[in-house]
């Protein structure tokens, strides 16, 4: 029966893909309106659509499936500083977001631990975080580049601003939250600080933690796309960036989907890592 | 007199026209008289001298008679130490650092800092220039300031501002060379298109590239003049040049005053047709500028002049209107503007379709002249304080004469075979109103809508 689910909801979801498509094949048929009486020489100068008086039109699937398909067959080349494939700009990306979250890691988890463990503490830097939490990385990139003058730097750092939160406070929530029983029975076996933080307290908040990580990492990808609009240079946000400059909507497009994919990817390798640390009461 | 000859000699005349009257023109004169080598560098440093010493030629003369070369050179180095800017300007000064990064915002305005790359100026001067694309005026800026470029392409009114201290910390920046002149255009949505009298207007929402740039003065200054306060009866927003269309398209405005190709390329995509170019409003005005921080300037002086000398030598070539296919076929790949070949070509060749069917033809939509008149930050400071950017006193002349360094372009356009201007100050006027550079507190008092 189970095997059958899964065909039917695969079924299905091909049915919606191919619906999407077909509806996006009707909405951008192109219109053969009346040209006529079109001066050449005026023609020759704009658009086909501004020829006929129309605003240049939404590409088609099959335009943007070109697209797709030439951006896939060579991801890899560089034309001068500015203009590199799209396989270049997701590696620059990747680097960035993997530098910001691991910084912002090895930052929260301690933190986080000493604040979990500690009531007083876990209670007085509450306000702080919580106000911290919700601001938009865009926000905080004109304050980076004024102070770190490094726009390169400002970016790792709004990574590392906005993936730290999460991370964080799911920390202290998990290492908070351990079950009084297990503490106490450590206590009763005499067992040592550092013994009782790792072999205790860890393996417990270990799945709270992990889940906290997974949230970052999402945020850090989000993030890293709108950073690199605004910072230009390099990465998959800059080349979205350069063909809005173009009005030239199949490579955005072919752009949103690599983005698309490369989140599900870092999602799911994630959501495997914490299936590892996941345990059985 | 061109700036070659001997200001010391009272023969010669410092002011525009053929010195001895042998030649059809001042360029010819030049060639028949040329100095080469040391003697050019001091010679162009000395009428700079005496040019501000002595800014009527007459007196000059005068001067020059009465006590003779050899006391004028011993009078004029008591008061300026001539062999010490002439060595400034020494030749054989090597760059300190060839491996440089210059900052470009992808606009037709960048063609000479752009065009240099692939087509060779920079190499030419012994330099390996990245340069590297922008996404908007206040990042350039924050970029330039914080070094990680050496040199960047700026609008006109940005040098002063920094200079300055307005929207930033106060840091003294120069503008040796002006990219273009002209070439920008109010362009409107095409559901406007039978509202071509702006006094109609009101209520309409504006984008200008940036609250420091002559895109934005020259609106203002334009709905102004049909009696529209731009603060009160329009809004008007700063949204960064690439962006434009997708705004335009979307209905998010009603129009811009931006830079090419952004215009033409509204038209290509049918979204827009072009109003009114800049150049009906004032033929001749700057946009943009090369600039650099003053540090970068002295600090690292050989750099600095043969990376003027590559803009220069490449604006001259940009000048030519042979030339201009040739440009845009090299710098509208996705390197550099990322636009389509003919919309570029539309914008350098000046042959182009307007958006409501007509080709039109102006082959000084946009041109190219580096001079850095003082005059033109002047204008540019009257309207910062017309539209109250700047408070309280300001020393036009001064903040003029320490931002657009004329003295540098003069030299390094002789050397690059154009014909420098003789004076560092030009009248001129805006919209058919007069415009007198020395009184720059009447000109702004002269007008009816302003701030403050």
């Amino acid at each position: 029966m189970r095997g059958s689910l899964s065909l039917r909801a695969g079924l299905l979801s091909v049915l919606i893909f191919a619906a999407f498509i077909g509806a996006w094949q009707f909405a951008t048929m192109p219109t053969t309106g009346a040209a006529g009486d079109v001066d050449p020489e005026y023609a020759a100068l704009v658009s086909g659509a501004a020829a006929q008086g129309a605003k240049s039109a939404f590409p088609t699937p099959a335009d943007v499936g070109a697209t797709i398909w030439g951006h896939l067959k060579d991801p890899f080349y560089v034309r001068g500083a500015n203009d590199q494939g799209v396989g270049v700009q997701l590696a620059y990306s990747l680097g960035r977001v993997l530098l910001g979250y691991l910084l912002a890691a090895a930052v929260a988890t301690p933190l986080g631990f000493l604040i979990g463990m500690s009531p007083l503490v876990y209670r007085a830097l509450d306000p702080f975080i919580q106000v911290l939490k919700p601001i938009s990385p865009l926000a905080w990139m004109p304050l980076a580049l004024y102070t770190i003058k490094d726009s390169g730097i400002s970016a790792i750092f709004v990574i590392f601003i906005c993936s730290l939160w999460p991370m964080l406070i799911n920390t202290a929530f998990g290492v908070a939250s351990v079950r009084k029983e297990w503490l106490n029975v450590a206590a009763t076996l005499e067992v040592g600080a550092l013994r009782k933080a790792f072999l205790v307290i860890l393996p417990a908040a270990a799945p709270t933690i992990m889940t906290g990580m997974r949230i970052s990492i999402g945020i850090a990808w989000l993030v890293i796309v709108a950073a690199e609009m605004l910072v230009g240079g390099t990465g998959i946000g800059y080349f979205v960036w350069n063909e809005w400059n173009n009005l030239s909507i199949g490579n955005i497009i072919t752009a949103i989907l690599l983005i698309g994919l490369v989140g599900m990817a870092l999602d799911v390798a994630l959501g495997r890592a914490a299936r590892l640390v996941a345990y059985r009461e | 007199m061109t700036t070659f000859d001997d200001p010391f000699d009272a023969r010669y005349r410092l002011t525009p026209g053929c010195s001895c009257g042998r030649h059809g023109s001042e360029a010819e004169h030049a060639a028949a008289s040329a100095v080469s080598g040391d003697a050019q560098t001091s010679r162009v440093v000395e009428s700079a001298v005496m040019r501000a010493l002595f800014p009527e030629d007459a007196t000059r003369r005068a001067f020059l008679t009465a006590v003779g070369a050899g006391t004028a050179i011993a009078a004029v180095n008591a008061l300026f130490p001539l062999a010490t800017a002439t060595d400034v300007f020494a030749q054989g000064l090597k760059p300190e650092k060839t491996d440089l990064k210059v900052g470009f915002i992808p606009i037709t305005c960048a063609t000479p800092i752009i065009m240099a790359a692939p087509m060779g100026f920079y190499e030419k001067q012994g330099l390996k220039v990245e340069v590297v694309k922008t996404a908007g005026w206040a990042v350039i800026r924050d970029k330039a300031i914080n070094k990680e470029y050496d040199a960047a392409h700026m609008l006109s009114p940005m040098p002063l501002a920094i200079s300055m201290g307005v929207g930033s910390n106060p840091i003294p920046w120069s503008a040796p060379a002006i990219e273009n002149i002209n070439g920008q255009a109010i362009t409107l949505a095409m559901k406007h298109k039978d509202k071509r009298d702006p006094k109609s207007w009101a209520g309409m929402k504006f984008a200008v590239p940036f609250d420091y740039s002559m895109h934005n003065y020259l609106l203002r200054y334009y709905l102004a003049e049909a009696g529209l306060d731009p603060d009160k009866d329009v809004q008007i927003r700063a949204v960064p040049p690439p962006e434009m269309v997708a705004n335009l398209r979307a209905d998010n405005i009603d129009g811009f005053l931006a830079p090419d190709p952004v215009n033409q390329r509204a038209v290509y995509d049918g979204v827009g047709f072009i109003h009114l170019l800049s150049k009906e409003m004032w033929d001749g005005h700057p946009c943009c500028v090369f600039s650099a921080s003053r540090q970068f300037v002295t600090e690292m002086p050989g750099t600095y002049q043969a990376l003027l000398k590559a803009i220069i030598e490449a604006t001259a070539y940009a000048q030519k209107a042979e030339h201009r296919k040739e440009i845009a076929a090299a710098i509208a790949p996705t390197n550099y503007l990322n636009q389509p070949v003919t919309v570029v070509e539309q914008v350098l060749t000046g042959t182009f379709a307007d958006g409501l069917g007509g080709v039109k033809k102006d082959a000084d939509r946009i041109a190219f002249d580096p001079f850095p008149w003082e005059s033109f930050a002047v204008w540019i400071l009257t309207q910062m304080k017309r539209w109250g950017q700047i408070k309280g006193d300001v020393d036009y002349q001064k903040v003029a004469k320490e931002v657009f360094l004329a003295t540098d372009a003069t030299k390094l356009m002789a050397e690059a075979g154009l014909t420098p201007p003789q004076a560092t100050t030009k009248t001129f006027s805006v919209m058919g109103k007069p415009f007198d550079p020395s009184k720059p507190e009447e000109y702004v008092a002269s007008f009816a809508i302003k701030r403050g």
